[in-house]
């Protein structure tokens, strides 16, 4: 099986985020990281310090909504960025860390701030190649 | 757009007959060039839109419309409280009363020019624009309570603004019935830093000069003459108008289908107006109505501020301020009956016509001022709001340029360093601090504003007044 992956998808005015997983746990993860590049790339971000952030709702693609706006909110009200998730899911209650560090205006190179994940393209789903699909857009 | 699928009745007036579980026909005001180049998704969104309970008329989509969440950014919709009409947050949008206001400066562009880099600075330096931006002003509890009861009123009650600035805002600067009580925590805390910053993506202060007058009457009313600089500010409720519009978009998601709503779109998602969660939505959204007009009041001060440090005995008046993202409770004439409905306008601008009850006297008896976001290479517009209007789509029109590319697209075809020299070789100064925001921002990345105004005005949506020219642009 493929490793894991993240990527963008192309939307007319904002961002869709992706990602691919052995696990579902894991294509969260990925989504995760595609929402860290939207603000900035997530190889300039340290794993400094950790958060934890859970959520539930009643499907997977609503967890996943929940999930990526939880990330939003501590990235805003913290003023962080992540590199770095840990993701576990049962029955819809998600329980996950974040790794990251504060904003740093001489080293991260900030593009659009995150306003909310969408129901759009909202997809959770297991691929014929056996991997996760976990996407949606992001309005920026 | 495959337009054989609608019927064309007007040069710029397009029409979706009901089918399925259509309640009322969707009309898209475009050009064929616009219509031909509009995304599919546009025809599918308006489309759903006129499935929602209560609507009445018609479903709309401006010149400007594309690809939005549930409902077309460019949409327009009014429902019926009385007939199960509903409220949507996505019909609403995240960045809640996001919109656009315009100062007058009472300077020419000949006295700018020698001056401009000095303005650019001050600007730069005294508006926080950009990710992780903070403003100067954070606001306890209660401070924070009397904003989202105040609006643009407390800004100006704080120190913010003349009295005269909120003649010229809609709702004189303060929706009623905004409750804070229905803010959440988190909504409230997103917001402590974040009053008066600009935000990032297209949000952007701009100075421009005014190019040229397409209409020399209102032109004359609005005080705008050929050559004049004016400034405009494009931003919205920041943190607290995103997280309510995240919040109630789950919530009405997951209330929706025990209101017997069912949604041909999950994002479509809404409450009945007459629902406790739908009552708890327009109370949180007319509040961030409010943080909305306060934060651009809050960035008029500053703007002041930077202005007078080069030009100190410039006025910068307000010539109006609009929001392009709101649902606002109105009386509109249909079938010869005055009904109070709730329109939604998600990314489209109020456009009110001469003698609307709701306009200033200072306004002379035209038609609203219209504000047009275009991009910083191209032009912004000013319109007018037209009596035609009123009839055609409850007084709305198209609020900005929209986007042809994807951001995407726009990193891959652009460096912002780029962008920016070629902007100066033509006099423009951009300051940002995000190379890469700048690139996903490139005019290129935009559809042709002109033509949409042009649209917009050969529709009857608005009169074309002026068309505005970037001369310093700062870039969130």
């Amino acid at each position: 099986m493929k490793e894991a992956y993240w990527e963008h998808r192309p939307h007319g005015a904002d961002i869709g985020v992706c990602g691919m997983g052995r696990s579902k746990a894991e294509a969260f993860e990925q989504a995760a990281l595609a929402l860290t590049a939207i603000v900035t790339d997530p190889d300039s971000v340290a794993d400094k310090k950790v958060i934890a952030v859970s959520c539930d709702a009643p499907d997977d693609e609503l967890l996943l909504v929940e999930w990526l706006n939880a990330l939003i909110y501590e990235m805003a009200t913290r003023r962080m960025l992540f590199a770095r998730f840990e993701v576990q899911i049962d029955d819809h209650k998600l329980a996950g860390k974040a790794w990251g560090e504060a904003i740093d205006f001489d080293r991260h190179e900030l593009a659009v701030e995150a306003k909310g994940a969408t129901c759009t393209d909202l997809k959770v789903t297991r691929e014929k190649s056996g991997l996760w699909r976990a996407q949606c857009v992001v309005d920026v | 757009m495959d337009l054989k699928r609608l019927q064309r009745q007007a040069e710029n007036e397009w029409w979706i007959t009901p089918h399925g579980k259509m309640r009322v026909p969707a009309i898209i005001f475009a050009s064929e060039a616009l219509m031909r180049d509009m995304d599919d998704k546009v025809y599918e969104q308006v489309t759903n839109v006129a499935t929602l309970p209560g609507i009445v008329k018609a479903s709309y989509a401006m010149p400007d419309a594309h690809w939005g969440y549930g409902f077309p950014i460019g949409g327009v919709a009014a429902f019926d409280p009385d007939k199960g009409g509903v409220i949507s947050a996505g019909g609403v949008g995240f960045d809640i009363s996001c919109g656009v206001r315009t100062l007058l400066t009472g300077l020419t562009l000949e006295e700018l020019e020698p001056v401009k880099a000095r303005l650019a600075e001050a600007l730069f330096r005294k508006i926080p624009a950009g990710v992780g931006s903070t403003g100067e002003l954070s606001l306890n509890q209660q401070e924070m309570e009397a904003m989202l009861l105040g609006g643009a009123r407390w800004a100006v009650q704080r120190g913010y603004g003349t009295k005269a600035d909120l003649d010229r805002t809609e709702e004189a600067g303060c929706i009623a019935g905004a409750e804070p009580d229905q803010v959440s925590d988190r909504a409230k805390k997103r917001q402590h830093e974040e009053m008066g910053t600009l935000g990032s993506g297209n949000h952007y202060l701009e100075v421009q000069h005014v190019a040229k007058i397409c209409d020399a009457a209102i032109a004359t009313a609005f005080g705008v003459s050929q050559g004049d600089i004016v400034l405009s500010i494009h931003c919205g409720s920041r943190g607290l108008g995103h997280q309510i519009g995240t919040e109630f978009l789950s919530r009405m998601a997951a209330t929706a289908a025990q209101s017997g709503i069912d949604l041909p779109d999950r994002e479509l998602a809404c409450a009945p107006i007459h629902s406790p969660v739908g009552q708890a939505y327009i109370g949180a959204m007319r509040a961030a109505i409010n943080c909305a007009l306060a934060n651009r009041q809050i960035i008029t001060h500053l703007v002041r501020q930077a202005f007078s440090e080069v030009f100190p005995r410039a006025e910068l008046p307000l010539l109006y301020d609009v929001s392009h993202n709101t649902c606002k409770t109105e009386d509109h004439i249909v079938d010869d009956k005055t009904m109070r409905l709730f329109v939604h306008r998600k990314g489209a601008t109020r456009a009110f016509g001469p003698g609307h009850p709701t306009l200033p006297a200072s306004l002379g008896g035209v038609g609203q001022p219209v504000l047009i976001g275009g991009t910083m290479g191209t032009a912004s517009y000013i319109l007018s709001g037209t009596r035609q209007g009123m009839d055609l789509a409850f007084g709305s029109a198209c609020h900005g340029a929209g986007r042809s590319m994807s951001r995407h697209q726009a990193l891959r075809q652009w460096r912002g360093k780029d962008v920016i020299e070629k902007l100066a070789y033509r006099g423009v100064i951009i300051r940002s601090r995000s190379m890469r925001g700048v690139a996903e921002e490139a005019p290129g990345a935009y559809k042709d504003v002109t033509e949409v105004v042009e649209a917009a005005d050969r529709a009857g949506l608005a009169r074309s007044v002026a068309r505005l020219e970037p001369v310093i642009c700062v870039k969130g």
